[in-house]
């Protein structure tokens, strides 16, 4: 909403300045997002007049100008304008003077010879207009020295309001009157809005032609003739209102409909009525009907549509935009005034659906004051007969203005509960009074009170509350401490906020980076990680490559990797913690973990060791201690060869509780989901989903497991067993493990071999096995024992032999 | 006599003159070994009369202690020669790297580490942390809230839809507001919980991305009025921002899920890319707030005559950048590594209150 500072002073008697209107009205809710002063930059432009104009001695196209400034004796200025002549009065600016159309500071100048002091300027050097032929030209009556801004009246401040969507009031400048007069900053002019006695029967009938029960989508519609117009030009003083606030002029009758619409959030309609043919129906449109809009476009229509019609189909678009054909024009000689209500959700679907955004449209579906419909249109008629004469008839009126107020039964004390703060009765009476509420007393303790017609926002207490405070001002309220709870602050997180909070610290305590990626990803980088399916899919993304919610957060890691690597960095570890989508269901989102690594892992390349790629024990190391770090009971955690297609089926492994219980997997990423994501690999990642790990045991204290430490010393042995190359490690592992559980207490590969000395398709692996003697040291005898345990199990178990 | 003298003098010598262990042990044997000089001296002993053998004797033990203490300070006088030879040659270039520790090169994302700093502050003030799905109903995200169904409120939120097939309308969060509802629902007052989460908006440029984070926090009991809203923020701001104390300008706004509805503008000044807060003649919005909108608590089952209470709203990503200094919002999610080397935390960089929220 865009009002002038002279234009709010038709509304409102007051001697507030500038500066305490913008204060006050972002003060009581409608933000001033903007005020542009067009003078405030032309300031040290004044109006002088050419004394004497010669040729310029060395320069054709130049004049040596005397310019009187109105200071002193006049000041000599080159000049190139083909118009610089003597006795012409124009603008001046000295040296020193910033030129807002040139974007440059004046300076004083020789040119070709002669000095220069000042300047005379051309709108386009004001900007004030993109381009000009010369200098300007002021009338003989400008006065010398003055400033011409303010002569030329160009001083009037544009006040732009960002208005919430529950104040159709606001948008006209009487409303904003209105709340400024609520606020103490002057007085309303309200202005009696006398009926225009008609002179003879409208001569076109209205029909609303709604079934039953559809009504309140055209609840009125009032239509009245002037004959005997004369359309042109809107005098100054209306086109200068419009054009400050951004609007072009066009024509008398259109531009008093857009002057109101500002002036009084009334949006009105005029139609040529030569034009219009028979009476005139208010209707749904029907499938398939069109119109040429004003916009110049044709709009198709459907019946969700309200329109006005005629003989002749569609005219306009209710409450929208009218139609280009029943427009009015320089020769229109007959207008018809068309002033009606409107659902508001209608009038919003329809102005979404065709894509059309008005003045009218933006009133229309936030409620104007049905109060004021039909005033409205007598202020208009007036307006037509001021400014292009006529004779007017009757108003022909279908429908009815809605007439039921709402009355809030109001306890004055629900200004202290709500706000905290006690406005005297007598104080709330008095802003509700001035914002125009009525005020009833129904007892010492209550009120009736019934809201203004132009405030559709107001429903029950609270809106009452927010109007007394709005006005006493919120910044009045004196805060006060929330009572916290007594002693020290107990904890507040959930077991599954803290797991995501120790995944981040444990994985960034690995030397991974953390990323926040998108959680939408491009359908194929969906599809390459398990996801992509429709129900996933957004239905309005806001680009081609941000369109399906991630299935995974390895494709945004991969991504995010790729783009580091076209910035020159080769070389990756990050991480998230975030949310993955494999149903639109509550139960569908997971929280997930996933890292990748690239290029030199950890460290990179470093003098004391051999640089190494990344691979998918360094992913199992991440993987490994994030588990580790969640204190996730991990006893039961298996580790199964193989993923999912995304991974390298023989690089690649699957964390789980059971074949039913996958948390997670870990390894190289295939190939070919990193040719879907156009990425050269290899890439070694992990993904842990960290609301599928098994939830830590609620024990009753804190006490940790009793600790078991035996005075004997442990002795460690070592094995080398040769088992199939395919025979994975961890079963050896588990069979020596299983070998004595109360003896063995540690069995760790210490070395893999293939090669020579091994035979083709074997591969010999060392486990160094920590025996913890118990009761006694442990003789030779029973350490064999144990030996042979081992080996015996190893070779059930796993066909291992001893090398 | 003359035999004892020189003996003493050559073993002396040669104990002096052993260039290494191996050679000084040598002249040990040759002097003290069993069929050394001086044993072989002591063995004559034995042969003499007892004049003899005192006065003879105490030469030759005399010449044995000799040797002896010279065999011993040669022994240590080679070891540490030894000793400072070894140490030579072990000398390491120090000025060589050693490896970086992954504490060194691991980050944690400027949102994260703001929102454990919002779960400190809040908790410390008795509120909980709530959380809910992205993808959400129209009926929580929008008509539970009181955004009436085609109200143009429900158009200053540009809204993420599923597609059809998602079932039920599904849309993605505009807010985490839908997290309040839940609560609402689930929970008997008094309630106190912030809900931080993704939101997502079909809006891109500098200061606007399709998905950022949000904080949200609600308050329903019997009595929590705008006063105590007031506080809440004063002491979250001021405590957010470590500075002794900030100016709050509170301005009447709209929102459909809170009546009264304000926005809350920060004191600050601005000063060379550079922003302060609890000093200053600027304004700069920060968050929007108000009394939770009686519709809304019916909504969600309770008597709006009974029940009352606040809301607000903040941009996660928002607070980072004013406290951290990053220009771009789009930046937080491009995982440019410098950007994140730069803007993130180390691992144990953990905000607590006892040693402030930042180092």
């Amino acid at each position: 909403m865009k009002l002038t500072l002279s234009w709010l002073k038709e509304h409102l008697d007051t001697s507030a300045t500038l500066d305490e209107i913008v204060e006050t009205l972002t003060r009581i809710g409608l933000e001033v997002e903007h005020v542009h002063d067009p003078a405030a930059q032309l300031k040290a432009f004044t109006i002088a007049q050419i004394v004497e104009a010669t040729q310029h001695p060395n320069a054709d196209r130049l004049r040596v100008c005397k310019v009187d400034t109105g200071a002193g004796a006049p000041v000599q200025v080159v000049c190139g304008a083909p118009n610089a002549r003597a006795g012409l009065k124009t603008v001046f600016s000295a040296p020193g003077t910033y030129i807002p159309g040139k974007k440059i500071t004046l300076g004083k100048g020789v040119i070709r010879g002669v000095e220069s002091l000042g300047m005379m300027c051309s709108y386009e050097e004001l900007d004030l207009a993109a381009e000009s032929d010369g200098i300007i030209e002021l009338p003989e009556d400008a006065p010398v020295g003055s400033v011409y801004a303010q002569w030329a009246g160009l001083d009037d401040p544009v006040i732009e309001i960002n208005l919430t969507p529950n104040r159709p009031d606001a948008a006209g400048v009487h409303g904003v009157a209105r709340d400024l007069a609520a606020a103490g900053l002057g007085v309303l002019k309200e202005k009696d809005i006398l009926p225009i006695e008609g002179r003879f029967p409208c001569p076109l009938g209205v029909t609303l032609d709604f079934a039953e029960g559809e009504k309140h989508l055209a609840p009125f519609f009032g239509l009245r003739l002037v004959r005997g117009v004369k359309n042109r030009p809107s005098p100054s003083w209306l086109q200068k209102r419009l054009r400050e606030i951004g609007l072009r002029p066009i024509n008398a009758l259109v531009d008093i409909t857009n002057f109101l619409t500002f002036d009084r959030a009334r949006p009105l309609h005029v139609f040529d009525a030569r034009k219009v043919k028979g009476d005139l129906v208010v209707r749904r449109a029907r499938a398939g009907e069109t119109l040429l809009a004003l916009d110049g476009k044709t709009h198709e229509l459907d019946e969700t549509m309200v329109v006005i019609a005629d003989d002749n189909g569609v005219e306009s678009i209710a409450g929208v935009m009218g139609g280009e054909v029943s427009g009015c024009n320089d020769d229109t000689t007959d207008v018809l005034i068309e002033t009606a209500l409107w659902d508001p959700q209608n009038i919003a679907h329809t102005g979404r659906k065709l894509g059309i955004v008005t003045d009218a449209r933006y009133r229309f579906e936030r409620g104007v004051d049905p109060d004021f419909a039909l005033p409205g249109g007598e202020l208009a008629t007036q307006l037509v007969l001021e400014l292009c004469g006529g004779e007017p008839s009757e108003w022909v009126i279908a429908g009815a203005a809605p007439r039921d107020r709402r009355v809030v039964d109001f306890p004055w004390s629900e200004t202290q509960r709500l706000a905290g703060v006690d406005v005297s009765q007598a104080e709330a009476t008095a802003i509700l009074e001035r914002l125009g509420f009525t005020v009833e007393k129904t007892g010492t303790e209550r009120g009736n009170i019934a809201a203004p017609s132009w405030r559709p926002d107001i429903e029950g207490k609270a809106d009452i509350v927010e109007e007394i405070v709005r006005i006493y001002g919120v910044d009045n309220v004196p805060s006060a401490p929330l009572p916290r709870p007594e002693g020290v602050a107990a904890p507040v997180l959930t077991p599954m906020q803290k797991r995501a909070r120790n995944a981040r610290r444990a994985l960034a305590s690995q030397g991974l980076v953390e990323a926040v990626t998108w959680s939408f990803v491009a359908k194929e980088q969906a599809e390459a990680f398990g996801g992509g399916s429709p129900g996933l899919a957004l239905a309005n993304p806001i680009a081609a490559d941000l369109s399906d919610m991630r299935p995974s957060l390895l494709p945004g890691l991969v991504a995010a990797a790729n783009r580091n690597a076209a910035r020159g960095l080769g070389d990756q570890d990050l991480f998230e913690v975030g949310q993955i989508f494999i149903d639109p269901s509550e139960k569908g989102q997971r929280l997930a973990a996933a890292g990748i690594r690239r290029g030199l892992a950890g460290a990179g390349r470093h003098w004391s060791f051999p640089a190494q790629r990344a691979g998918a024990f360094d992913a199992k190391a991440d993987v490994m201690t994030l588990l580790g770090a969640l204190c996730a009971a991990t006893g039961g955690l298996q580790i199964i060869p193989g993923g999912p297609s995304w991974f390298h089926p023989g690089r690649s492994g699957t964390l789980q509780f059971g074949p039913k219980a996958v948390v997670g997997y870990f390894g190289e990423l295939h190939p070919r989901a990193l040719k879907a994501l156009d990425v050269e690999g290899p890439i070694a990642a992990f993904e842990i989903i960290l609301d599928a790990l098994p939830a830590p045991k609620a024990k009753p204290t804190k006490i940790k497991p009793k600790l078991d430490l035996s005075d004997l010393q442990p002795l460690s042995r070592d094995f080398a067993f040769i088992v199939d190359r395919s025979s994975p490690a961890g079963d050896l592992v588990k069979a020596v493990a299983g070998a004595d559980k109360t003896l063995i207490t540690d069995v760790s590969v210490f070395d893999v071999y293939e090669g020579v000395g091994v035979p083709e398709g074997k591969k010999s692996i060392g486990v160094a096995v920590t025996l913890q003697p118990r009761e006694k040291t442990l003789t030779d005898a029973e350490i064999e024992a144990v030996a042979q345990k081992i080996v015996a199990e190893a070779g059930r178990k796993t066909g291992a032999t001893l090398r | 006599m003359n035999d004892i003298a020189k003996l003493e003098e050559d073993t002396l010598r040669q104990i002096a003159e052993a260039p290494d262990e191996p050679a000084l042990e040598g002249v040990r044997l040759a002097a003290l070994g069993k069929k050394g000089a001086i044993s072989a001296l002591l063995s004559t002993l034995g042969k003499m009369s007892p004049e003899e053998r005192k006065t003879e004797g105490a030469k030759i033990n005399a010449l044995k202690d000799k040797a002896s203490e010279a065999l011993a300070a040669r022994r240590a006088e080679l070891a540490e020669a030894a000793l400072e030879a070894r140490l030579k040659a072990e000398t390491l270039d120090v000025t060589l790297p050693a490896a970086t520790s992954p504490l060194e090169r691991g980050r944690i994302h400027p949102i994260s580490q703001v929102m454990d700093e919002l779960s400190i502050i809040f908790a410390d003030m008795g509120f909980a942390v709530a959380e809910g799905p992205d993808i959400e109903s129209d009926d929580y995200n929008f008509t539970k809230l009181n955004f009436p169904e085609g109200h143009p409120a429900r158009e200053m939120q540009d809204t993420f839809f599923l597609a059809p097939e998602a079932g039920e309308k599904k849309l993605l969060r505009t807010h985490t507001s839908p997290v309040q509802v839940r609560t609402m629902l689930s929970q008997k007052p008094p309630i106190r919980v912030i809900c931080p989460g993704r939101v997502y908006r079909c809006d891109f440029d500098q200061t606007h991305t399709p998905m950022f984070h949000q904080v949200e926090g609600l308050v329903i009991d019997q009595s929590t009025h705008l006063g105590h809203l007031k506080w809440v923020l004063e002491e979250f701001l001021k405590s957010f921002f470590e500075v002794k104390g900030v100016k709050l300008r509170m301005r009447p706004s709209f929102f459909p899920f809170t009546e009264p509805s304000m926005e809350v503008d920060v004191q600050c000044r601005r000063q060379g890319g550079e922003i302060r807060f609890g000093e200053g003649e600027d304004w700069m919005e920060i968050l929007g707030c108000g009394m939770v909108h009686p519709n809304v608590l019916k909504n969600c089952g309770h008597d709006p005559d009974v029940y009352q209470g606040f809301a607000f709203g903040v941009g996660i990503d928002r607070l980072a950048m004013l406290k951290y200094g990053m220009s771009d919002l789009r930046a937080f999610f491009d995982a440019d590594t410098r950007w994140l080397e730069h803007y993130g935390f180390r691992p144990l960089d953990f905000p607590t209150l006892a040693g402030g929220l930042s180092a």
